[in-house]
């Protein structure tokens, strides 16, 4: 076992002598320096939450979307080196929209997954490239196949899941994830365990302000992902900041003076 | 642009069908392929398989059809196995679209695709020439098409049965084959259901009956 990467780590197209690909690792890594993005399946959808960092004060509101329209029907939630994902969002579009021109319907998710995946492995496969540096979660919704979401990471790998996360925060999320009855929930009312995933997830102390950002896609939207409404959204953050507010009079908890959820 | 007509090119001159049915399609085409006034084959099969569930009814230029229903054939067979499910019948119907709209100068094929796929069940789409695509519940197709239109849109109803489907199908056909000197032969029909397909042919004694003038 070679514990030190020693030369094997500089180009993708080397195997370390106990079988790994270090620069494939390494871009699982970049994902996990990247904050938390969180999607789930339910009965009658899928729900999308990110949490998006504000590094800045300056920042204008609402830039450096992490949440991409694919087509009509699919959503795709990113983490890791975004403009890798950018890119990547605009060969999953040129994809959905081949498939629609050759085979004149809707893409189905588990073959864009696919094919998507197969584009981020070929990165993995040469010396002259480096391997994209984001996992990303796709979601659909149609009449047919009902809800599906699938994830894939820098590897090329695609699963299917019922619920996932991925960034800095994925096995917290992953945990609070696992204690929902996904499969019995409507997307209304998985929107705000969403939104409450990523509150609770979210590390005040390391990284200060963020923005969630909110998508879904399902029966309640016909079939088209969006962006959740803003009314319907500020309900979900109110949850979430009702439900991880940390002062409880049973406990003789005080609210704290300089608490986020009620700046 | 004028060419001999019988030394250059076969065409069907064709009459054929195709009904939608609860559960499935009942698909119909008579067996007469023509070079001018010669009948070159008076037993052709114009309903061609395209996959397991779905066929074509080919219409026009044989060569021309016979190459597009070999092309799509050939997409949908790799495009089913990419997806590892069974293909739509719109997708196969997309395809002979995109293939007859791209090429439409140069081709000439009237094409009725129908078939069967789990999501749907039983769907008929009909590509004329020029390359549009449109769902029917019942379509004609061919030169012989032209005298039976009354006799369908009197004739059908929504709902009928796969045996009143058939018997629909042979006669539409039959009375298009009486009156158009390009349409003859045999009555080839066929059923795709879920079941799978049953193929049959009504020979020239026992095909349905009309006019006695």
């Amino acid at each position: 076992i070679s514990l030190l990467p020693l030369q094997y780590d500089l180009s993708a197209s080397t195997f370390s002598p106990d079988g790994r690909v270090f620069q494939v690792e390494y871009a699982m890594k970049a994902v996990e320096n990247s904050s938390t993005a969180i999607g789930i399946r339910c009965k009658d959808g899928v729900v999308f939450g990110v949490e998006k960092l504000v590094l800045s004060k300056l920042y204008e509101e609402g830039s450096n979307k992490r949440i991409f329209n694919i087509d009509r029907h699919v959503g795709m939630a990113v983490a890791g080196l975004l403009a890798d994902a950018r890119s990547l969002s605009e060969v999953s579009r040129e994809e959905a929209s081949n498939f629609r021109s050759n085979y004149g319907h809707d893409i189905p998710l588990k073959h864009l997954a696919d094919r998507v995946a197969m584009y981020v492995h070929a990165y993995t496969l040469y010396s002259a490239v480096r391997p994209f540096g984001c996992s990303f979660i796709l979601g659909s919704y149609d009449e047919d196949d009902g809800p599906q979401l699938y994830m894939v990471d820098p590897s090329g790998i695609s699963h299917g899941y019922w619920g996932c996360a991925i960034g800095k925060a994925k096995q917290a999320a992953k945990t609070e994830i696992e204690k929902l009855q996904m499969k019995e929930m409507t997307c209304r009312e998985l929107v705000k365990e969403v939104a409450k995933i990523i509150y609770i997830v979210h590390d005040e102390v390391k990284d200060k302000a963020f923005e969630l950002e909110l998508s879904w896609v399902g029966e309640v939207t016909k079939g088209r992902h969006e962006l959740v409404p803003k009314d319907i959204k500020e309900e979900a953050e109110k949850y979430a900041k009702v439900s991880n507010c940390p002062s409880d009079e049973n406990l003789d908890k005080v609210c704290p003076s300089s608490c986020y959820i009620c700046p | 642009k004028t060419r001999p007509f019988f030394s250059e090119f076969r065409v069907h001159s064709t009459t054929i069908m195709a009904v939608e049915f609860e559960g499935g399609v009942v698909i119909g085409a008579d067996s007469r392929t023509t070079t001018g006034a010669y009948i070159a084959n008076r037993v052709t099969d114009k309903l061609t398989p395209i996959h397991e569930r779905i066929f074509c009814c080919r219409s026009g230029s044989a060569a021309d059809t016979q190459a597009i229903a070999d092309a799509v054939t050939y997409q949908l067979g790799f495009h089913s196995i990419e997806l590892d499910e069974a293909p739509l019948v719109q997708t196969a119907a997309s395809l002979f679209r995109e293939m007859c709209y791209r090429y439409r100068e140069e081709l000439m094929a009237g094409i009725i695709v129908a078939g069967w796929d789990p999501r749907r069940g039983g769907q008929v789409y009909t590509v004329p020439v020029g390359g549009m695509m449109t769902r029917q519940p019942v379509s004609v197709g061919g030169s012989g098409s032209s005298y039976i239109y009354g006799y369908v849109d009197s004739n059908y109803r929504a709902g009928m049965s796969k045996e009143e489907c058939l018997k629909f199908t042979a006669e539409a056909l039959a009375l298009a084959m009486e009156r158009d000197g390009s349409s003859g032969g045999v009555v080839r029909l066929a059923v795709i259901s879920e079941q799978g397909v049953e193929r049959q042919a009504i020979l020239g004694n026992q095909l349905p009956k009309f006019s006695t003038v």
